[in-house]
């Protein structure tokens, strides 16, 4: 008989401490956002049952805007959607308008072009490691990974003026020159990175709070990844090969040997392992642009006013963040008629549900951060 | 100081009551993070390494309620409009405004729609940082400008 009672007991307790739905709001305004970004949690006590994104916060009419403007007046606002490597995005959109034409980039560009777009792959993995690292709660890799941001960006500096809208390519391939300090100072920062890389990696790969926050947190296999769409190294952490600096060559890289890093398991540690290793990678394309440079001139012949033949196209490029593309649709006249950005990022985001979908609450600050979003181009 | 002057022993300082406030307050200016966009990389790296903010005592929180200045770092769009002032709101007074960048300004090269004409338009602005984004040093001018004017400021009669 008094079991009977204690079990009774023991039920009427667990409904009155049951857990019931919990709404929680993060954002717009969040540290751990990487902009604003507003997360809609539902929680049952602190596992995530539920998810949802409200993007737009920084809509800023980017692709309506493009439909107003010449091609090449448009070449600064792609510098403002993923602000942290605007090299990357005047590359996509400069090659993306000369695939309108048949113009004979020259070698000298092409070279500077891959070599200034994996310098702004190191500031933009750079500051996602120091930026993740600092969510997570370390606060030295913050500070260490800011000093060689610097000096990257000290190198823009050099050759474009600007430190972060660099404004760094023209149509037909560069505004001129880099000057001779520019490969100076490019093979001193490429000689002297290497060990700082492995400096952020006795701070972190080996290190047990890191590894118990990261390993096995946010796992996505293989084929949700390609369902969804990702790309960059979400996709090649989990385990999927495939970079479009390889699969579709623009630029100088059909001629530049580099290895793309995957991972295995598909969780937070193993992206931070492959973006470690496109760093050093990185590196090693910078060092084989600055033996192979050629000389010569550095922009074609191109005409006063670029107005592209009636038609379409789509170009895309491997952005530090995945595959940014454009879609431009020319009708002929000195404007186009229609440009549509395909964003990384945003793509991206939509893996978080599938990521966040049963863990606990404080990793989702984590996976957040693995995902590495840009929040100016994911709104556009 | 007239009259006090030579009276006291050498640990005693003669001061007005309000260069004192205003010296205490401007040597500690906790500003609030609030990025939105390309400015906020910029004001990333005024916290970090390099330019290293806390030298001036600005040391960033990211809560409304313990900072004294908030920083709009890029682009107000309409829809962050409402967030903005939320948040504007939850400051203790006294509190002020650092417009950093062209967007935060006036808009910057986004004259459309969507995005708001500066942030001005919602919450009052005490220093505007031209540029985009404004470099770190720019930054650290704006601070060093809203200093000048605590500096000014009467505490005991407005």
């Amino acid at each position: 008989m008094v079991g009977v009672a204690n079990v009774s007991r023991i039920e009427q307790q667990s409904t009155v401490h049951g857990t019931e739905e919990l709404v929680i709001n993060m954002g717009p305004q969040h540290p751990s956002t990487h902009g604003v970004l507003r997360v809609i949690l539902k929680l049952d006590g602190e596992t995530v049952n539920d998810l949802d994104c409200d993007i737009g916060y920084l809509h800023r009419g980017t692709e309506k805007i493009g439909e107003n403007i010449t091609y090449t007046m448009f070449i600064p606002y792609t510098d403002r959607l993923d602000y942290i490597a605007a090299p990357s995005n005047n590359l996509a959109w400069v090659t993306a308008v000369e695939k309108f034409f048949d113009w004979e980039i020259p070698m000298r560009a092409q070279y500077i072009r891959s070599m200034v777009g994996e310098l702004s792959r190191i500031a933009s993995h750079l500051l996602w490691l120091a930026t993740h690292a600092l969510d997570i709660g370390a606060m030295t890799v913050f500070l260490w990974c800011f000093r060689e941001r610097e000096m990257v960006l000290d190198l823009f500096e050099t050759a474009f003026g600007g430190r972060l809208t660099v404004n760094a390519f023209r149509l037909g391939g560069l505004h001129e020159d880099v000057p001779d300090k520019f490969l100076q100072l490019t093979q001193e920062f490429a000689d002297l990175f290497p060990s700082r890389i492995d400096d952020y990696e006795t701070l972190l790969t080996n290190n047990r709070i890191w590894l118990q926050r990261t390993r096995d947190v946010g796992i996505i296999s293989a084929e949700d990844a390609m369902d969804l769409g990702l790309t960059g190294p979400i996709i090649r952490g989990s385990g999927v090969r495939w970079d479009l600096r390889r699969a579709k060559p623009y630029a100088a890289y059909p001629y530049l040997d580099f290895v793309v890093p995957v991972g295995e398991n598909g969780d937070i540690y193993d992206r931070y392992l492959v973006r470690i290793e496109e760093l050093r990678q990185s590196t090693r394309i910078i060092q084989q642009c600055l033996e192979q440079l050629p000389g010569g001139p550095v922009t074609c012949k191109t005409p006063r006013t670029i107005k592209p033949p009636e038609g379409e196209i789509y170009h895309s490029i491997e952005n530090p963040k995945g595959e940014f593309g454009f879609y431009i649709v020319s009708d002929g006249t000195t404007t186009p008629y229609r440009v549509r950005i395909r964003p990384p990022s945003f793509i991206n985001l939509g893996g978080l549900k599938k990521l966040c979908v049963g863990q606990l609450v404080a990793d989702v600050v984590a996976i957040i951060g693995s995902i590495d979003i840009v929040l100016g181009e994911c709104d556009r | 100081m007239g009259l006090v002057e030579g009276k006291f022993s050498d640990n005693f300082i003669t001061s007005k009551v309000d260069s004192l406030v205003a010296w205490a307050r401007k040597s500690a200016l906790w500003p609030m993070t609030f990025g939105l966009a390309c400015c906020a990389i910029e004001m990333m790296a005024s916290g970090a390494a390099r330019y290293d903010f806390d030298r001036f005592g600005v040391i960033f929180r990211a809560t409304p309620r313990q900072s004294d200045v908030i920083i709009v770092a890029g682009t107000v769009t309409h829809k962050m409009g409402d967030a903005i002032r939320k948040v504007y709101d939850q400051m203790p007074e006294p509190r002020w405004v650092i417009a950093m960048g062209n967007c935060a300004t006036c808009g910057g090269p986004y004259a459309n729609y969507a995005v708001m004409q500066g942030v001005d338009e919602i919450i009052p602005v005490d220093v505007y940082v031209p540029g985009c984004p404004p470099r770190p040093e720019s930054l650290m001018w704006g601070v060093m400008q809203l200093q000048k004017k605590i500096e000014q400021e009467k505490y005991i009669r407005r």
